[in-house]
């Protein structure tokens, strides 16, 4: 929860090769991501940011390679040390996976049931400041199939903040929202990051958000299988270098 | 002490009282603490409250949460409107108790209970969505007649690569389920009939027995019954999961009718594949009551006679018309249940239970009707 520490990395990618069965979708991939900072993974269709998202939050063994989280690699540890781990990272799904038969409140409370043993009063109080945080107090006795689909991702976030994770991975976070909810949810993501010191790393194809909020951005590429260009966004946009990442930052047709 | 576990301790004179808070004021510290940490709390409310961080290393919303609501209790209880002063605290404390004070409100003002219906409502609730549902299924036999009629005028038109996958899924491979149950349906059957009527010398007349009631009844009822199972809970699941989807939107969008495109082919195919399925039952289950008579020592050529001596072609003819009003039957309620599936998590999983509860009853009505029929008419 506390602010601005030394600009640490919290992640580190080394050679990390992945895909499915034959099917290589990412080789030979390092990378870094500091604390505190607004990460992005970008790429067109099909380069593998969705497999990188998966293997970072533990769901999805690389074929290669390590990924280290505050220094302990996730895929060669004990399975009680990798719990631990991921117990301090929260993540976004793209539809937000909150559960239907649960209203907002229950969601956020669930991971405080599952890994604390707080009094209810004080996981009612916690929960509903999370909630709070993302701007849905009022809202916390719905369920998510009566609210939008950005309250929904809100509610993800506020969900993914239960525990105070020094990680949120978000999937998509502004994927099929309309601009001002787009602009309000890449708002918070900045607001947390800024007053929490919260990592965020973000998988996403919108360019406005990721000129808004990435910090330091890395673009995968379906053909070469790894980063072809790793720095901030706005840099970038004039990277004549590079067709694809130009065309990428510019919104172009080939 | 710092990096330890949280501990509180309290240093107190006759007007002030000072907290220390040390160690981690984390979700683990908290959840050890939080009653302690109250009944110290109100225990001195009288007095000048102070807290004292120095000694504290991490504190997270959990921690901030805490502090908050201690905060609370000693605005709104104290006598003398107290306010609690902290000591020592540092900046990123500070911080984060500021910005978890800015989104922090007392649940009890929040959590609002749904208010329960009384008897009478919630009596006139479930009567009108009973009529509801009448009224829905009225409209959906008319849907469903006009689209016959559709399809005796334009055949070409009907989804005959749908019929035939239907009627493989529903009736081909439930071919061994169906042949199964009726074989020990005809085992047991007969095995429980033949030790009473042995007292009587009637042994053989089991066979009649058999005969009769797998064919005039048990085949189609069994049959449907395990259609019921198999065949309308995956139609429900199935449209159901479109409606979600809403392909059902687009296929009314595209200005097709979803009964005539979805449910049509599935209740066509099984109205056919079911008398099928219940001539294979009662073969089976006959077969089933012969094992029992065999290992009695009577020939197989006696239990023969006895079955075609009592079984006729109008109890066979019977058995398949109530097959096939139950196959119908079957069909149009796990299509009715899918088409009326309602948004949600759990809705895909109550048109599917739906479906098969409401399945076997209308079959068990239809028997009923069947049976009076049958009896008036002398068959």
């Amino acid at each position: 929860m506390n602010t601005k520490e030394n600009k640490k990395n919290i992640i580190d990618v080394h050679n990390l090769t992945a895909g499915y069965q034959d099917f290589l979708i990412l080789e030979d991939v390092s990378f870094s991501v500091q604390k505190g900072e607004i990460f992005i993974i970008l790429g067109g269709s099909g380069c593998g940011k969705s497999t990188l998202l998966k293997i970072l939050t533990g769901l999805l063994e690389p074929i290669n390679g390590d990924v280290l989280i505050n220094d302990k690699d996730i895929y060669n540890c004990h399975e009680n040390v990798k719990k631990s781990i991921l117990k301090n990272i929260g993540v976004m799904f793209q539809s937000g996976a909150l559960f239907g038969s649960m209203n907002l409140l229950e969601n956020i409370k669930l991971p405080l049931i599952t890994h604390t043993s707080l009094d209810q009063e004080a996981m009612n109080l916690i929960a509903y400041m999370k909630l709070s945080l993302v701007g849905l107090k009022d809202s916390a006795m719905f369920m998510p199939d009566q609210i939008s689909g950005g309250m929904r991702k809100r509610a993800a976030i506020a969900r993914a903040m239960a525990l105070d994770p020094e990680i949120i991975f978000l999937d998509e976070p502004s994927a099929g929202l309309d601009p001002v909810t787009a602009a309000q949810l890449d708002q918070l993501i900045i607001n947390l990051a800024e007053n929490l010191g919260i990592t965020f790393i973000m998988v996403t194809h919108e360019l406005e958000s990721i000129f808004d909020t990435g910090q330091r951005v890395i673009m995968l590429d379906k053909e070469t299988k790894g980063i072809i260009a790793e720095g901030n966004p706005h840099d970038l946009k004039n990277h004549k270098e590079n067709k694809k990442v130009f065309t990428f930052f510019n919104r172009l047709a080939d | 002490m710092k990096n330890k576990k949280l501990r509180i301790s309290i240093s107190d004179n006759l007007s002030e009282v000072i907290f220390f808070f040390q160690g981690k004021l984390d979700a683990d510290g908290v959840s050890k603490t939080w009653i302690k940490a109250k009944q110290l709390i109100q225990k001195n409310l009288s007095k000048n409250i102070s807290f004292d961080f120095s000694e504290l290393s991490t504190m997270d919303s959990a921690g901030a949460t805490l502090i908050l609501h201690l905060e609370n209790i000693v605005s709104k209880q104290s006598s003398r409107n107290n306010s609690i002063t902290f000591i020592n605290i540092d900046s990123n404390h500070e911080q984060t108790l500021k910005l978890c004070r800015s989104n922090f409100t007392e649940s009890k003002n929040l959590i609002i209970k749904k208010k329960q219906d009384d008897f009478i409502t919630s009596t006139g609730r479930q009567t009108s969505a009973l009529f509801d549902e009448f009224s829905a299924a009225v409209s959906f036999t008319g849907e469903i007649v006009s689209a016959i009629i559709r399809t005796l005028l334009k055949p070409a038109s009907f989804r005959w690569k749908e019929f035939f996958l239907i009627f493989e899924k529903a009736g081909i491979d439930a071919l061994f389920i169906v042949a199964l149950i009726s074989f020990i349906l005809g085992l047991v059957m007969a095995f429980q009939a033949a030790m009473p009527m042995r007292m009587f010398g009637a042994e053989i007349y089991v066979a009649n027995l058999i005969g009769l009631s797998v064919t005039r009844e048990l085949g189609p009822l069994m049959t449907a019954i395990v259609l019921a199972g198999r065949s309308s809970s995956a139609f429900a699941a199935e449209i159901g999961t479109m409606k979600i989807n809403e392909e059902v939107d687009a296929l009314l969008t595209m200005g097709i009718d979803p009964v005539y495109f979805l449910a049509l082919p599935r209740i066509i195919a099984t109205a056919i594949i079911t008398p099928l399925l219940v001539l294979f039952a009662d073969l089976v289950g006959i077969i089933g009551g012969a094992f029992v008579l065999l290992s009695l020592d009577h020939p197989l050529s006696a239990y023969y006679a006895q079955v075609v001596s009592q079984v006729t072609y109008i109890d066979f003819a019977g058995g398949l018309l109530k097959a096939f009003v139950f196959g119908i039957l079957i069909a149009a309620t796990g299509c009715f249940k899918g088409l009326r599936t309602q948004s949600g998590p759990s809705g895909v999983g109550v048109a599917t239970t739906q479906a098969v509860v409401n399945s076997i009853i209308i079959i068990a009505l239809a028997d009923a009707v069947f049976s009076i029929l049958f009896y008036i008419f002398n068959i």
